[in-house]
């Protein structure tokens, strides 16, 4: 590199599958940075003295220090300094909306592309992936403390990472028979490979967190029971939301109609894709509809076209400006021949004798004034309706907190909308329980769980270390 | 990984008993309750209700008839061989409560599920009237098991092959007439046309009456969604609202029309897979 000249060191672009290929496939769109782009990439971060970027991301990665080690062609030391502050680099590198943390605030970008943060991390992941030459991370002594982590999601995976390596004893429960949470049942192959998730969870066993699968807390065992027979100090409970919202209206249970939960849980954690060879069958859909905008119903969207239909439309209420995913979701979505249909609401499904979606009937909308939340108001412009066909209709407008867990533990305070109450360290009403992500603030991302995570695993071993 | 402990074949070979090790499973389990499997890495999750649970042995018993992939393979695991999966127990368990004189009505394998509940109310102090049914006499399951779980038991055979000649809805209809109000409660469990009829028969009687749903789950923990049905005009999940519901307010229509949604499917992988046997067979 002409470091000494200044010279200027282009942003690396990410290799990806052309969209042609990929949007009837379900391998990785993005191919991944060569070493040689990698430390090009590293080269143009500027290591600023009070880093910005540091602060955007929620579980505090030193990004200057591990950027550095990539652009000094040290990936061993990259790598360590990754899993200081980030069990789940390979997971965080790919699915994190880095444009909105720390690349939105890197210096470089103000005028300029900011430095790749996420690839870079993607990069020192994947090359560390599988090696034997990458010292393990070091843990420190037992301290003969229990800990049970409910839920295998990032943010029960930080929990764990962090607190194992502290001394403690870490169990990890997951309800389903493969751990991940929504990193294998809901983020699709062709975003996050499903043997990514499973080197991120076999590492944090390697460094002795135990799984335990096909125990769904609540009802095969309670919290209190953890608690007390079972002999934990502390519970993490990190289910995620877990409940799918529906859009109640007529119709909506003929056959062809899914959740986002259900159609994404039945061809990634299922692999519906690969029927046959897998059994779980899943409705192919020749023209699919796709209810929301945000980053789940792009993966609804771009999992339908990959299954083989003919059309996929997402119908979205509001308008382009106001689209939740991330704009680079959108725009592979776009790329893969997803249309959008903006401004429209879903009045009823139809069905024919059988039972089967044949058509849905959609309000024209158009935007009043801002409503709580700021954005503007969609409302149904009178007498202007229209009919789609369609044979498959997924449903991706958010999900709800699933009361399993919380009807199930006395004392656990929750709000009126059944997600538990905890405070900003996790720390819930009931003692020696915590609780992150999803299931305490509502649908979110998977770095704010990671970072929910971090926190209540500070607050967890301050609380098993000095009683606080 | 669950290991099978014992094997029974059941109406010739097509209902299949298997005794399993569960040890956690079985310490929760209560009648009613279901567990979802996965046979193998690559097989898909179903729901089974547990007939029978010994806590002291730490085992489950699952019944199933062969009808396809899945329950065909679920078949040709031997004693000795593992289940991948079991997660459980699931769902609500049955209310049971001493009442006065109750109605158990089974069909098919839904006996199995209903032999547990069936016992459990006779335990707890109440009159239990059994009927069973089945399409002949060789189809019949758990006549005996029925019998010492109940004071009373009818059993009918669609061809008239054994017992009473007809279906159940006739017996509960005759039992119904003859008990009047002294009938506090019926619960029938089998094919969704039986439980629709059933259902029928009881509400001309006015007396409340029980159904579990065995509809198609993924997770059978709330987060799917794919087990919805409708009960008194709301959606309701099988998993975690039921598997019982009233059965005056369950929409049995809907219900049928959603458990026909893989047929083609489940008609592929079956003739996938007994091509499979049938050339492991040869060779």
């Amino acid at each position: 590199m002409a470091e000494d000249k200044k010279e200027k060191v282009p942003r690396q672009k990410m290799p990806e599958q052309a969209p042609e290929v990929r949007r009837r496939n379900f391998q990785e769109v993005p191919l991944g940075y060569s070493a040689e782009q990698a430390m090009a990439e590293a080269s143009r971060c500027l290591q600023c003295k009070k880093p910005a970027c540091v602060e955007g991301c929620p579980v505090g990665v030193t990004i200057p220090e591990f950027v550095h080690f990539i652009a000094e062609g040290d990936f061993v030391k990259a790598i360590l300094k990754l899993w200081e502050k980030n069990s789940l680099p390979a997971v965080c590198g790919r699915v994190c909306p880095q444009e909105s943390q720390c690349q939105g605030r890197c210096i470089v970008g103000k005028k300029d592309d900011p430095v790749s943060i996420g690839n870079l991390e993607r990069f020192a992941a994947d090359w560390a992936r599988g090696r034997s030459d990458v010292p393990m991370p070091p843990i420190a002594a037992k301290t003969g403390k229990k800990v049970a982590v409910v839920g295998s999601g990032p943010g029960g995976l930080t929990v764990a990472g962090d607190l194992i390596r502290k001394g403690h004893e870490v169990t990890i429960y997951e309800a389903f028979h493969k751990p991940g949470g929504v990193l294998v049942y809901g983020i699709p192959e062709f975003r996050l490979p499903k043997e990514i998730v499973a080197a991120e969870v076999n590492f944090l066993e390697k460094l002795g967190v135990k799984v335990e699968c096909n125990t769904v807390v609540g009802q095969s065992v309670t919290v209190d029971e953890l608690l007390t027979k079972e002999g934990f100090d502390a519970v993490y409970l990190g289910v995620g939301a877990g409940l799918p919202t529906f859009l109640k209206v007529p119709g909506e249970n003929l056959i062809g109609v899914y959740s986002a939960n259900e159609y994404l849980t039945r061809s990634n954690l299922m692999k519906a894709y690969l029927f046959p060879e897998y059994d779980t069958p899943l409705v192919k859909g020749e023209h699919v509809v796709v209810f929301g905008g945000g980053n789940v119903a792009m993966d609804c969207l771009r999992t339908s076209m990959r299954m083989g239909a003919d059309d996929v439309k997402c119908i979205y209420r509001r308008s382009r400006d106001e689209l939740p995913a991330r704009s680079e979701e959108v725009h592979h979505a776009e790329q893969e021949g997803v249309q959008f249909f903006f401004l429209h609401a879903p009045m009823r499904f139809i069905g024919d004798d059988k039972g089967w979606l044949k058509a849905v009937e959609l309000q024209e909308m158009r935007l009043g004034e801002p409503d709580a939340s700021g954005r503007r108001r969609p409302e149904p412009i009178p007498g202007s309706t229209k009919t789609l066909e369609c044979d498959l209709a997924i449903i991706a407008v958010g999900s709800g907190a699933n009361p399993l867990i919380t009807a199930t533990t006395p004392g656990l305070a929750v709000n009126k909308w059944g997600y538990i109450v905890a405070d900003e360290a996790g720390k819930t009403k009931k003692a020696n329980v915590w609780a992150g992500g999803d299931i305490v603030t509502g649908a979110a991302t998977v770095i704010l769980a990671a970072g929910a995570g971090r926190l209540a695993a500070d607050s967890i071993h301050k609380h098993l270390t000095w009683g606080w | 990984m669950f290991q099978i402990l014992s094997k029974t074949e059941l109406a010739q070979g097509t209902v299949v008993a298997n005794e399993i090790m569960a040890p956690k499973i079985a310490a929760k389990a209560k009648p009613g309750q279901f567990v979802i499997l996965r046979a193998n890495e690559t097989g898909e999750r179903i729901p089974l209700t547990m007939a029978d649970t010994d806590p002291v042995r730490g085992t489950i018993t699952i019944i199933y008839q062969v009808v396809g992939k899945t329950t065909a393979l679920l078949k040709s695991l031997n004693v000795m061989d593992h289940i991948q999966d079991i997660a459980g127990p699931l769902g609500r368990p049955t209310p049971i409560e001493k009442k006065g004189t109750i109605i158990c009505v089974g069909g098919g394998t839904g006996v199995a599920v209903l032999h547990p509940i069936t016992r459990g109310f006779k335990q707890a102090g109440n009159k239990v009237i059994a009927i069973i049914g089945a399409r002949t006499k060789d189809l019949l399951i758990m006549e005996d098991k029925m019998r010492a779980a109940s004071d009373e038991l009818h059993v009918c055979t669609d061809d008239g092959s054994y017992g009473h000649h007809g279906f159940v809805t006739d017996v509960l209809r005759e039992q119904l007439t003859k008990l009047g109000s002294e009938v506090k409660e019926a619960v029938t469990i089998g094919p969704v046309p039986m439980m629709k009829f059933c259902s029928k028969v009881t509400a001309e009687f006015g007396v409340p009456t029980m159904v579990s749903l065995n509809a198609i789950m993924v997770d059978g923990t709330g987060m799917c969604g794919c087990c919805r049905v409708a009960v008194g005009g709301e959606t309701k999940f099988a998993c975690v609202d039921g598997p019982e519901f009233d059965a005056h307010k369950v929409d049995f229509e809907g219900l049928s029309l959603r458990l026909t949604a893989y047929q083609k499917q489940e008609r592929e992988a079956m003739d996938a897979y007994q091509r499979k046997c049938a050339c492991a067979a040869k060779a």
